[in-house]
């Protein structure tokens, strides 16, 4: 049977994220734990995030999961949300805090002053609601899915790769953003996909389908504007 | 291309139906909450929120028991308030499926329980709702915050106290006039411009909506993120996809 851990560790609701997986793959197993021995077993790993990062490192340092996130990161099909995108990169502006480093690249906060929209309007932080996702790459996970197609998003701060290949999702608000990153075997997105209706629950069922593969990338780097 | 402006319907529910009071007295009956969220759901909602309003004391585990329901079939965010208290009560509502809890008395009460709340949730799901209503004879425009469902006066300055719940916090304001609930008058725009041009998180308006055009003007007059309405959905006046046509035709940016 397809078995999917959710990681729990202790941060916020991943009842969502758990009923969008049992909704988009009845057939699977899936399992909200916070047991190494449940993550170490399943055949694919999300890795939610909400609050802080800050205290998401530190909870989840408190119960001894740092090492099979890692594991998973490098082995089976890994899928992070939010938080749990942000806390694959090396650093965080949130609080200052250290990532488990999978990503080369930082943290950032969405600016107080210049954000402004293109009409003139004040851009509000967080970030919340429905924003496009262009596809900078194919990838398996964004199968079916238009490029540019409306996501949930809610946060205030945002990925800065340093790798310009990882970076196969952007968005606009009010420059463009990183809003998901891929490499082997991960995908993480910074939108909630539980929570994006349609366009995410493809996006779900893509990743429960998924064999952790990487479509071949061109070497050129993306333009990142 | 950028972030749509929300549409939200409000599901205000009592024993487990959905109803919709008139100036917050005299509820007229309704429905089946899992069957109007999924409608709501289908014609493009981009949230919904639902307000147990008989949240005072008995039948709090009928909404815990909706809000499961909802969030096992509907996958759009979920905001649920009424009679939020204590830290359980948010992590309660938060692992039945909701995505944002609301509070409102018990934050007046005392605000160190929304600080409580942020820190150990996160801004992201922590709406303080906000009931104003405009002081009457004063020199200047301004509001004071009502609680107890819009009984009851605090004597709080609402903008000063939408400050104060953005320093705690507060990932968002709904924002609702007393002045214009259930009027059908439209938003008072006036409050809801104060507060969006004054504060960093988004602010939802709320309370007057009995046309169309009312959600524009909400957007383009009051500069709200998200426009909030439950009657006028609720007794299908008007669909959610509607009013995104109208909303677009006046070139606000909306999620179709």
């Amino acid at each position: 049977m397809n078995t999917i851990a959710v990681v729990d560790y202790g941060m916020g609701n991943l009842r969502s994220v758990a009923k969008a997986l049992e909704h988009v793959a009845p057939q699977a197993s899936v399992v909200v734990t916070s047991e190494a021995s449940v993550i170490a077993g399943a055949d694919r790993v999300v890795f939610p995030g909400q609050g802080a990062m800050p205290d998401c490192m530190r909870e989840l340092e408190l119960r001894g999961l740092r090492a099979p996130v890692l594991a998973a990161s490098k082995a089976r099909p890994f899928l992070g949300i939010c938080i749990g995108l942000q806390m694959l990169f090396d650093f965080s502006e949130e609080g200052g805090v250290a990532g488990l480093g999978v990503f080369r690249g930082q943290v950032k906060r969405f600016p107080t002053d210049a954000m402004t929209g293109t009409d003139g309007a004040r851009l509000k932080v967080p970030h919340m609601g429905w924003n496009h996702v262009r596809q900078e790459f194919d990838h398996p996970l964004w199968a079916g899915i238009a490029s540019d197609s409306r996501f949930y998003f809610v946060h205030s701060f945002y990925p800065q790769p340093e790798d310009a290949s990882i970076v196969v999702g952007t968005t606009c608000y009010p420059f463009r953003f990183t809003c998901a990153v891929a490499r082997d075997n991960i995908f993480a997105v910074q939108f909630h996909p539980e929570k994006s209706q349609a366009a995410g629950l493809a996006l779900l069922r893509n990743f429960v389908d998924w064999d952790g593969c990487a479509p071949a990338r061109p070497s050129a780097t993306a333009a990142i504007a | 291309m950028g972030l749509a402006k929300r549409i939200i319907p409000c599901l205000d529910v009592t024993g487990g139906r959905v109803v919709k009071g008139v100036n917050f007295v005299g509820l007229r009956d309704a429905g089946d909450p899992v069957e109007i969220a999924r409608r709501y759901d289908r014609e493009g909602a981009d949230e919904l929120t639902f307000l147990d309003i008989t949240a005072s004391s008995d039948g709090r585990g009928l909404i815990l028991k909706i809000i499961e329901e909802v969030a096992a079939q509907v996958f759009i965010p979920l905001t649920v308030g009424g009679g939020v208290r204590s830290v359980d009560d948010v992590r309660r509502l938060l692992n039945a499926g909701a995505d944002k809890v609301s509070i409102n008395t018990a934050a007046v009460h005392d605000p160190q329980f929304v600080k409580d709340a942020c820190s150990r949730f996160g801004s992201q799901c922590i709406v303080v709702a906000i009931d104003a209503k405009r002081v009457v004879g004063a020199a200047d425009l301004r509001w004071e915050v009502y609680t107890h469902g819009g009984r009851r006066a605090t004597g709080l300055d609402a903008l000063e106290w939408g400050r104060r719940m953005q320093s705690a916090g507060a990932g968002e304001i709904l924002l609702t006039s007393m002045d214009r609930d259930g009027t059908r008058q439209g938003f008072d725009i006036e409050l809801t411009r104060a507060f969006s041009d004054t504060l960093e998180v988004p602010i939802v308006a709320s309370g007057g909506v009995g046309e169309i055009g009312h959600f524009a003007d909400g957007v383009l007059s009051g500069h709200a993120d998200a426009v909030l309405a439950a009657s006028v959905f609720h007794y299908g006046e008007l669909s959610v996809a509607e009013v995104k046509a109208h909303m677009a035709s006046r070139g606000i940016e909306v999620r179709r």
